[in-house]
């Protein structure tokens, strides 16, 4: 399952759609999962009268845990060394998620070989609502 | 926000995993998992954010016969408690999260955290107006004491909500 160094090449890419038409209910799920209860995730009058946003929208970490899905999946398990992102744009009840790590480097740490990674994550109309980077473990 | 005791439960697991759409075995069937490399349930890459449930004043879970921010009804018109870096709430957003993994969180691991204020800074938003950003670090570290994960989060407060495109 997981990456050989010996076959990855720089700018090789993975890509999987983390989530399709994100429903309400799964951020329900994950505000229940994760603990943080912030009504800007799940309480419609809040958020329209109170925060003045359009509609609840999903928790960051929410959109980082599917793309991990996707990184975890590529790298297989246990291997991830480091997943750091930044959040550049919301994500709507109703979006579709692609999410595609890029080879940035292979490289050698001693004898155990790492992969370097670009992580992004967009929506639907093509936006990037997540960029950031991982390394992991290959044999 | 420190946490003295978060154990890894295989049930959270699973309940996280399936939150965040991840069906990988290696998250519920310790069978399975055993037969992986990692030899048993494994946490989730983000599974650490989840420490929230068990710090008893994290600001973002209602408590018992405390007054709550959100709705009702209606808007209650109670003003959310200030709360520190990290993730959201009001006028504060997540910003960006990064996760350093010294090993992998595994099931029956009792992990503690603790969280060091990092650096301030401000920058001029365009769909926002000023924007304060402020980091903070958090320490995983097991029942030896051992460093399992580092964490920094950076939050960060709008002067208004940010413009839609």
């Amino acid at each position: 399952m997981a990456l050989k160094a010996s076959e990855l090449k720089v700018g090789d890419t993975y890509t999987e759609r983390v989530v399709e038409d994100l429903k309400r209910t799964q951020i329900v799920q994950y505000a229940g999962t994760s603990g943080d209860y912030n009504p800007l995730h799940t309480d419609e009058i809040f958020t329209t009268k109170v925060a003045g946003y359009p509609s609840v929208f999903a928790h960051g970490m929410l959109t980082m845990g599917m793309t991990g899905k996707m990184l975890t999946n590529y790298v297989g398990d246990g291997r991830l060394t480091k997943y750091g992102v930044r959040f550049t744009s919301q994500v709507w009840p109703g979006d579709t998620l692609d999410a595609t790590a890029t080879v940035e480097a292979i490289r050698k740490e001693g004898k155990q070989s790492f992969v370097d990674l670009v992580v992004t994550t967009v929506n639907q109309n093509g936006v990037e609502v997540l960029k950031g980077s991982a390394t992991a473990r290959v044999d | 926000m420190t946490v003295k005791r978060f154990p890894i439960e295989a049930s959270h697991i699973m309940m996280f995993a399936r939150s965040v759409g991840d069906d990988n075995q290696i998250y519920y069937d310790a069978d399975y998992a055993k037969k992986t490399e990692p030899g048993t349930i494994i946490a989730p890459p983000t599974f650490v954010q989840a420490s929230a449930q068990f710090d008893p004043d994290y600001f973002l879970r209602p408590k018992i016969g405390q007054p709550w921010f959100g709705s009702g009804k209606e808007p209650t018109g109670i003003k959310r408690q200030a709360g520190g870096g990290g993730g959201g709430g009001g006028g504060g957003l997540h910003a960006e999260q990064h996760y350093e993994y010294h090993r992998q969180v595994k099931v029956g691991d009792v992990l503690t955290a603790t969280v060091k204020p990092g650096k301030t800074w401000e920058k001029e938003g365009k769909r926002s107006g000023k924007l304060v950003f402020s980091e903070s670090i958090t320490e995983y570290r097991d029942q030896k004491g051992e460093l399992v994960v580092t964490a920094r989060g950076v939050g960060v407060r709008t002067e208004r909500v940010v413009e839609q495109k």
